[in-house]
């Protein structure tokens, strides 16, 4: 299979297209169909995706199943999956078809809103495998569009403005990053990301400081790129101080919006950090690091603090998502072994995580109608399954050993440790702080006495609810128990990428400022 | 075998948490408990025919990042087989006595509820954490231990999940728990940034290296060794209440009783000695870092028996009490004689978890009153239990024939700890302090039985009417205990206390036997063999059987390492014969005041507390560290986030930033109002724009390549 990666990406949007086409009237026939549709096509595209996983060469640090093709106007179509970006793929195809499980109440527009998640599944894909700049910036942005829509249509009451509010930040970050890449164009000769014999990883771009109007810019012309991607990166991720589009967008996304959101959208900043920022500035990255890490530390530590006091269950997780970020932005620019590895594991693990907490909201938001931490209590006394459910994952999400959380923690921090310990002792506080949080939310929801009359009759999980649950809690607790076929696919790409960014570094004159060790004198 | 003992209980718990319907209630308590015994069987059978030697097996991969490489795996030496038949005994025992005392529970609806499968999962699963934390071969397996029998105890310590007390002190656990994690955490990192691994061995190795490093940590640069001694230590102290992370363990005992007997009292408040103790050669070459955990330990030890002295809660007399114990054994590792922390954790856990247990059969006698101001004159109606907690209490207190080896085992266990500071401190303020707790340990102790078995019933009458022994199941565990409680310490004094080469044999650790200190070896093997050795000795031995022996074990060459200028455990052999004799005169003299006050003169105490009432106050309300730490802490956080929140988030980011926006391109405003689909059009539109510069500027560059 020559075009594995086209087929895994276009499957979806091929489902979509037939279900626009094909799919007439909004009855409940035709919505059953719309519903069956994805979930087959989806399912489908998790199956052929395996394809890539078994394919796929850990040993080969370069791009594998390339894909290249001319397309209109004299640019490229050039596809391809490294060690960086095939757990990505992996990652979307696996919580696609969960998503369309999780949506089966839907009612309001079925077939649009299917539409919707198949488009942006595929726009998603296109993301982490595209290898020429104008596919990545074509996928990337039109991402958005049926985000959008999904925040738009089937959100929340105040939805319009959480959707304006989404779309007015990244819209910031993707000017700066349109010009970005136009200035990269012109100095590489080549819109090719990798894979090609003259590309964007390969290039050195300028690292000499010059001076603008008086000002020195350090790093020069990488310093300047790396601040127009992290513009749009920082915004999708979100970090510090540009996450407040996320809460906004949780609270009124519909779940199933919530969870593509916060399991693979949120990832698109982070895989933009690893591909352009770090991989292509090294030189701009080293500069910024000190910058990042700050705000990175103020993210850990100032949103597990906001969470703490939360009254609406959404916006405590995602406040809980951006912390966890801050875990991903230090991981990786702390620039080695442990760090990347550990953000991109971190990554992956917080998909799982955080999507089945959205899950656990839609639960019992589904039965309520209300996402309010004081309209519950005393859930455990009629949902136990819910409840061993919603325990499992609240651990995961503080990162507890043996649940996948606990790896990415652990070795962020452990690579953050070796390049600066204020930022790690600072991020190490999120430990505490997140157990406080989210066992807080669980006490307030889950224990205590069944006391309000409205939970009377609340029922337990059914069996669909359970069935979406089921693959997350083997994956939380498969990758922090044998994390080792994760870490070995990821493992000599983020070699490869360290140790260039390390040549880049000595290179460029730039000493690391690692956190020192000296033998004493006797 | 090894994996049987770790796996056997991980199997009960799911068996029991998740196949409780197909086995039934009584299914999965007998199958847990069976395998729990399964364990413990053959953990004395690992402890009595494995040597002292070190093994390590290989279970399965873990977490790999380049240099860093962790396996699931097991280290069996000597440390290791004392903890499995700790571990696995008292969890054995407080599986059974559990049928009895999770019998009947007034917290659940009977018949609806099936709390009692839920229950023995949790304690088999705890079990399993707590003997990866003490099987494992590396800090990060240890780590996972650490973190899992936290959970556990989260789970257990919130088992009656409709009080809220339980569930406040639940989180309070975990979360305290996780301060320690935190500094533990700060250690691995630090150990593996310097010595580049995270396995034991290595780590070892590269001990007396560490000592010679300095290392850049936050403001300033530290002795590598100190840096990495001093985090784990914060770990310790978390995981071993002790003194400023010790709040979380008088609130623990809102679990049901045999867990505060299996959990808060035998085994996970004991890990953080464990740590100590498996970290011996780091610890030695980490001066500063072992005399703040003398100084912290003695500290603790003190306070923790002031409090207990006036709680009327039963169990919390008892979790004073643990806690004051487990300072004790902190004082003796923080002196370089790890195998008198690790004799004292062995001997604490038969008698601590036979009075828990004692506690609970109280208590399950009593219809669950535990303030012992209620209590009263139960001995006949509480026989069996009576003198269980009575074998509990001499145990504790520390009765036994001064200056010989005869005793019940805290008589042994405990003057060797305070023998040990003394050696250690030359008779400094950890030995004061050990000694001043050691009389009110006695007095507490005391107090308990007075007010508990003897003088008239006081409280309710109904309750005193209806006050019954409790079930076999329940008593047999004690019966088990108390042999432990009475005779662990004067079969084990030699291993743990004896002369060095003794010890040393038991530990592992490799004796001289090099033609140079071949006499000297000799004569110590000719002491060691008799009894222990008379003071005459003294002068000869002094200077060098003792270092010379150490000297040629490299770190790590035992289950615990003591350094060449180690002495500690040779010179508290030859303390002052009024050292000796101290702990014991401490522990009539508490004795004493004790039957005075509430034997003889019972309305002494409540007249002391009128007369001294700020004092009893300030001891009741345990120093008022509670009310300082939600001062501090837990309230500033909270407001913390809700400034940040209303003040940051929801004003001056979100008004700054829209307001910037807004602000410069009106045109967005004006799209805000209309409908949703305007301005999705727009970015749209935006995009397709974009991409054209972006091929208008290729086109006219040249195109692409």
């Amino acid at each position: 299979m020559g075009n594995l990666l086209s087929i895994v990406t276009f499957l979806p949007a091929l489902a979509a297209l037939i279900l626009g086409l094909f799919l007439r009237g909004d009855d409940a026939a035709a919505q059953r169909n719309a519903k069956w549709l994805a979930l087959i096509a989806t399912t489908a595209t998790f199956v052929i995706s395996l394809f890539i996983l078994f394919q796929f060469d850990a040993g080969n640090t370069g791009f594998q199943m390339l894909e290249e093709r001319e397309w209109l106007l004299g640019l490229s179509y050039r596809m391809g999956v490294d060690g960086i970006s095939v757990l990505f793929v992996m990652l979307t195809t696996f919580m696609m078809p969960l998503v369309i499980a999780a949506s089966w109440d839907v009612s309001h527009r079925v077939k649009e809103y299917m539409i919707a998640f198949l488009v942006l599944e595929t726009l998603m894909l296109g993301v982490f495998m595209a290898l020429d700049l104008v596919l990545f910036y074509l996928f990337f942005e039109a991402g958005l569009i049926p985000m959008f829509l999904i925040i738009g249509i089937w959100g929340g009451k105040d939805r319009i403005y959480a959707s304006f509010k989404f779309f007015l930040y990244t819209f910031l970050g993707s000017v700066l990053m349109l010009v970005a890449m136009v200035a990269m164009y012109s100095d590489a000769g080549t819109t090719c990301i990798g894979g090609c014999d003259v590309s964007l990883l390969k290039h050195n771009f300028a690292s000499e400081s010059f001076s603008i109007l008086g000002v020195q810019i350090i790093g020069g012309m990488q310093t300047m790129l790396f601040i127009a991607f992290f513009a749009s990166f920082a915004v999708k991720m979100p970090m510090w101080p540009v996450h407040t589009w996320l809460p906004e967008a949780h609270v009124q996304a519909p779940t199933a919006g919530s969870v593509v959101l916060a399991a693979i959208l949120l990832k698109m900043g982070g895989y933009g950090f690893l591909r352009f920022s770090l991989a292509m500035f090294p030189v701009g990255s080293d500069v910024m690091a000190n910058f990042v890490f700050t705000l990175s530390v103020i993210a850990i530590i100032y949103t597990s603090l906001v969470a703490l006091v939360q009254e609406d269950m959404k916006k405590l997780i995602a406040y809980s998502s951006v912390a966890h970020m801050g875990y991903v932005t230090m991981g990786i620019f702390a620039a080695n072994q442990q760090g990347v590895d550990g953000a991109i594991f971190q990554m992956i693990s917080h998909g799982f995580i955080s999507g089945a907490l959205f899950l656990c909201v839609g639960v019992i938001y589904d039965r309520m109608h209300t996402r309010e931490i004081d309209a519950y209590g005393g859930l455990v006394n009629r949902m136990p399954a819910y409840a061993l459910i919603f325990m499992l994952f609240t651990m995961a999400n503080v990162g507890l050993p043996g649940t996948s959380g606990f790896i990415g923690e652990f070795l962020t921090l452990m690579g953050i440790f070796q390049v600066n310990t204020w930022v790690a002792a600072g991020a190490a506080t999120g430990v505490i702080l997140s157990a406080a949080y989210a066992l807080w939310l669980y006490r307030r929801v889950v224990m205590g006495d069944l006391i309000k009359e409205s939970l009377k009759t609340i029922k337990d999980m059914t069996a669909r609810e359970k069935a979406i649950f089921a693959p997350l809690v083997v994956m939380t607790i498969w990758m922090g128990v044998y994390p080792a076929p994760i870490l070995d696919r990821t493992g000599p790409a983020v070699e490869a990428l360290v140790t260039k960014y390390d040549t880049a570094l000595a290179a460029a004159g730039r000493t690391e400022a690692d956190t020192q060790v000296a033998v004493a004198e006797h | 075998m090894e994996s049987i003992i770790l796996f056997a209980p991980l199997a009960g718990a799911l068996i029991a948490g998740f196949g409780w319907k197909l086995t039934g209630i009584r299914g999965a308590q007998w199958i847990t408990t069976g395998l729990l015994f399964l364990a413990c069987a053959f953990s004395w059978i690992i402890f009595f025919t494995h040597g002292p030697d070190t093994q390590h097996i290989q279970v399965m991969r873990w977490i790999e990042s380049g240099t860093l490489s962790t396996d699931w795996s097991i280290r069996l030496d000597r440390l290791t087989s004392i903890m499995l038949i700790v571990v696995t005994t008292v969890s054995a025992l407080v599986h059974l006595y559990s049928f009895g005392y999770m019998a009947h529970d007034d917290n659940f609806k009977e018949g609806e509820e099936s709390y009692k499968p839920r229950f023995f999962a949790y304690l088999s699963f705890f079990t399993f954490a707590m003997l990866m934390l003490v099987t494992s071969d590396n800090l990060v397996q240890m780590f996972f231990g650490w973190e899992g029998v936290g959970v556990a105890s989260y789970l257990l310590i919130g088992f009656y999940y409709r009080k809220p007390s339980a569930n406040a002190a639940a989180i309070k656990a975990f979360v305290v728990n996780r301060v320690g994690d935190f500094g533990f955490a700060l250690g691995i990192f630090a150990l593996f940034f310097l010595t580049d691994s995270i396995k034991f061995d290595d780590i070892f190795a590269a001990a007396p290296e560490l000592a010679e490093t300095q290392l850049t940590f936050l403001w300033t640069s530290w002795n590598a060794a100190e840096l990495v001694a001093f985090l784990l230590f914060i770990g310790a102290m978390g995981k071993s209440a002790q003194f400023i992370l010790h709040t979380w363990l008088p609130d623990a005992m809102e679990g049901p009783t045999p867990v505060s007997a299996l959990i808060h009292a035998a085994t996970m408040v004991t890990a953080g000695v464990f740590l100590v103790c498996r970290m011996s050669p780091v610890m030695e070459f980490a001066p500063n870092a072992t005399a703040f955990i003398t100084f912290l330990g003695a500290v603790t030890a003190f306070f923790a028996a002031t409090v207990g002295l006036v709680q009327n809660d039963i169990k919390r007399v008892i979790a004073y009490s643990t806690c004051s114990q487990l300072g004790y054994m902190f004082v003796a590792a923080g002196v370089g004689v790890y195998s008198v922390a690790m004799f004292h954790l062995f001997t604490h856990a038969f008698f601590k978890a036979m009075l828990f247990l004692g506690a609970g059969s109280v208590i399950h006698g009593m219809h669950h009153e535990q303030d012992m101001r209620n209590y009263g004159g139960l001995r006949k109606k509480l026989p069996y239990t009576f003198w269980a907690m009575m074998i509990g209490t001499l145990a504790i207190t520390g009765v036994g024939i001064p200056l010989t080896t005869i005793g019940f085992a805290g008589f042994l266990s405990k003057d060797a700890v305070i023998e040990s500071a003394y050696a250690g401190t030359n008779g400094g303020f950890a030995f004061w302090a050990l000694v001043i707790a050691a009389l009110f340990t006695s007095f507490y102790s005391w107090r308990l039985m007075f007010l508990t078995f003897y003088g008239k019933p006081r409280g309710d009458k109904h309750t005193h009417e209806h006050a019954h022994e409790s079930p076999t199941v329940m008593l047999a565990p004690l019966a088990v205990l108390a042999l432990g409680a009475v005779f662990s310490g004067m079969i084990w004094y030699g291993s743990f206390f004896g002369k060095e080469d003794y010890v040393n044999k038991f530990f592992g650790i490799p004796v001289a036997e090099a033609a140079e200190h071949g006499e000297a070896a000799d004569a110590g093997h000719g002491a060691a063999d008799d009894h222990p050795a008379p003071a005459a000795d003294h002068g000869d031995d002094h200077a060098a059987p003792a270092g010379d022996h150490a000297a040629v074990a490299a770190p790590g060459a035992g289950a615990i390492y003591m350094g060449p200028d180690n002495h500690v455990l040779h010179d508290a052999h030859y303390v002052p014969k009024w050292v000796k004799i101290s702990p014991f005169i401490a522990m009539v003299l508490g004795f004493v005041v004790a039957f005075w006050f509430y034997i003889v003169n019972p309305k002494l105490p409540a007249t002391l507390a009128e007369n001294q009432r700020p004092l009893y106050l300030f001891l009741l309300n345990k120093w008022y560290i509670d009310e300082i730490y939600n001062f501090l802490f837990v309230r500033p956080a909270f407001a913390l986030g809700r400034i940040l929140w209303k003040g940051g988030d929801e004003s001056i980011i979100k008004g700054g930033i829209n307001g910037l926006a807004m602000g410069i391109i009106p045109f967005f405003t004006r799209l805000a109002g209309r409908a949703q689909s305007g301005y999705i059009f727009t970015y749209a539109f935006w995009m397709v724009i974009g991409i054209a510069v972006f091929i208008t500027w290729m086109t006219l560059s040249g195109g692409a390549h």
